[in-house]
């Protein structure tokens, strides 16, 4: 059963990131990465990570794609509609990244071990123990850039009154 | 087997879901027609068999399918095909995490009366009503009509400003119950209060129960909150569907009144619980001794709880949207960003507070 559900979320999720690349349309392509977040979420349900699964979905799916729509909404960004150009080098490079990444998973799934998972790994109680223990410092200093992010949105949008 | 059994479970509630959604286009119509003193749907008949209006919702559902579909010139056809799926998906994959009972023990295996008992229940919520915008915003693109597109904003950010008000409201009774999982939340329900209070949400989160419902309310887009769609004088973002696509819609609109009244029934009602009633029977306050029921009856019972429970809050919520006039867009706007997140924001923190200062 897990195997078949990994195809299916690894079949359907790299075929939509290559979409996300290929397609002409910006809507299209937006829409694509989308189904590719939705793919990895399931990934993560299927490492036994419950909470980063949807919380994948949450943020990624449900609000960071959702305001990427809103913009390609507003600016009615047009399909694109010349051939694409790339440079003789810009492939090259890409083969290049796209060789040492195989390579690795490759040496990955032929001797590395996936660690064995505790009891509590994933759920919430665990993650949240993690957060506030070993990473409280690192937790804390996002949620500082995140409220310098609302703030800077704020006083973005609030300039002309001030 | 396990797989089989989840199957059964997750089919019967699509099952459920969508009838039930079918039933209460009737039932609304039925409610507004008492409500303005009319008569209401009576005319689709077999014979002479009405059943009271019955039959409309099974004639509108033949209507819908055997209407042209038609897809204006210039819109996207993927993406307009795409949307209406998109707004009816949440709808449906919510119900997974509630539970609609206790479990059943049968043929010498436990099986817990819900789709999916997931540790991460109420975060699973969020995650997919969060999608549901996706639904809304399509529509109002993929049509190419600038009303759509207009509707389509104004609904998702109606939507979107909701959220808020609903995660934050939730978060109180995660606090108290000490637990994102649903079927411990309402297992947690059972307990009570000073010996004879059911420890149900709505005692020790009044307010919460308040700015859940309403910001589901919003979320739903139904009146008061219908500036998204505001059939009757502006025009929202469905207005180039037609047959079943524009069926879709609809059916979404009435899968999610279940799904609100199901979900404030899990949260602030008790979900399956009826007061008193434990697994084998029933057990009485005050020491008033004990009334042993069959294992059977009591999940019985339980579903049965669930399903009235369920039942009145859609009524409820039916009554809401025939009796409240319709907001202005500023309205809804400053009502969710100004009133609702603040006092979401407060409650949150009180609860906090005070479980702190419990335990």
């Amino acid at each position: 059963m897990e195997a078949f559900l990994f195809w299916i979320f690894a079949i359907v999720g790299v075929f939509c990131g290559g979409m996300v690349v290929w397609h002409r349309n910006p809507m299209g392509s937006a829409i694509y990465l989308v189904v590719t977040m939705l793919c990895l979420s399931g990934f993560y349900a299927l490492l036994n990570g419950a909470l980063v699964s949807v919380i994948q979905v949450l943020i990624y799916a449900g609000a960071v794609m959702v305001l990427m729509l809103f913009v390609i909404m507003m600016l009615n960004v047009q399909a694109a509609s010349e051939e694409r150009e790339g440079s003789l080098p810009v492939w090259i490079g890409a083969g290049v990244v796209g060789l040492v990444v195989l390579v690795k998973f490759a040496l990955l799934l032929q001797y590395g071990k996936p660690p064995e998972a505790a009891e509590e790994f994933g759920t919430i109680q665990g993650v949240g123990a993690a957060l506030f223990s070993t990473y409280v410092l690192p937790f804390e200093l996002i949620s500082v850039l995140l409220v310098v992010a609302v703030i800077g949105a704020v006083i973005l949008t609030k300039r002309r009154a001030l | 087997m396990d797989v089989l059994i989840i199957l059964i479970k997750a089919g019967l509630v699509v099952f459920a879901l969508l009838n039930l959604a079918g039933l209460l286009t009737w039932a609304e119509r039925k409610q507004s027609a008492i409500m303005q003193d009319r008569v209401g749907p009576n005319r689709a008949n077999i014979g002479k068999l009405t059943l009271a209006g019955l039959l409309h919702p099974v004639a509108d559902g033949i209507k819908m399918i055997t209407k042209e579909d038609f897809i204006p010139e210039g819109a996207n056809r993927a993406l307009h095909t795409l949307a209406p799926a998109a707004a009816l998906f949440p709808a449906l994959v919510v119900f997974a995490v509630i539970p609609f009972g206790d479990t059943l023990h049968l043929f010498g295996r436990e099986i817990p009366l819900q789709v999916a008992s997931l540790n991460v229940g109420i975060v699973y919520i969020f995650a997919i009503s969060s999608l549901a915008v996706y639904g809304t915003m399509l529509a109002g693109w993929a049509s190419n009509n600038n009303y759509a597109l207009l509707g389509g904003l104004r609904a998702s950010s109606q939507m979107i400003s909701y959220e808020l008000s609903i995660g934050l409201s939730i978060l109180g009774i995660l606090l108290i119950y000490e637990s994102a999982q649903l079927d411990v939340i309402v297992q947690k329900q059972g307990e009570l209060l000073w010996g004879f209070l059911p420890k149900w949400g709505i005692f020790l989160q009044p307010l919460a129960f308040l700015l859940f419902l309403g910001a589901a309310m919003a979320e739903n887009k139904r009146a008061p909150f219908d500036m998204p769609e505001g059939e009757s004088e502006i025009i929202g973002y469905f207005v180039e569907y037609s047959s079943m696509k524009f069926g879709m819609f609809f059916l979404a609109e009435f899968v999610e009144i279940i799904i609100v009244s199901g979900l404030t029934v899990t949260l602030f009602f008790g979900g399956w619980q009826f007061p008193y009633l434990q697994a084998t029977g029933f057990v009485w306050p005050f020491g008033w001794g004990e009334l042993a029921l069959p294992h059977l009856f009591v999940v019985l019972m339980q579903v049965g709880t669930f399903a009235v429970k369920v039942l009145i809050g859609c009524w409820i919520l039916l009554l809401i949207r025939w009796t409240l006039p319709r907001f202005r867009y500023d309205q809804i706007m400053r009502l969710g960003w100004k009133v609702w997140f603040e006092l979401a924001l407060i409650n949150l923190l009180l609860t906090a507070i005070i479980v702190l200062w419990v335990t």
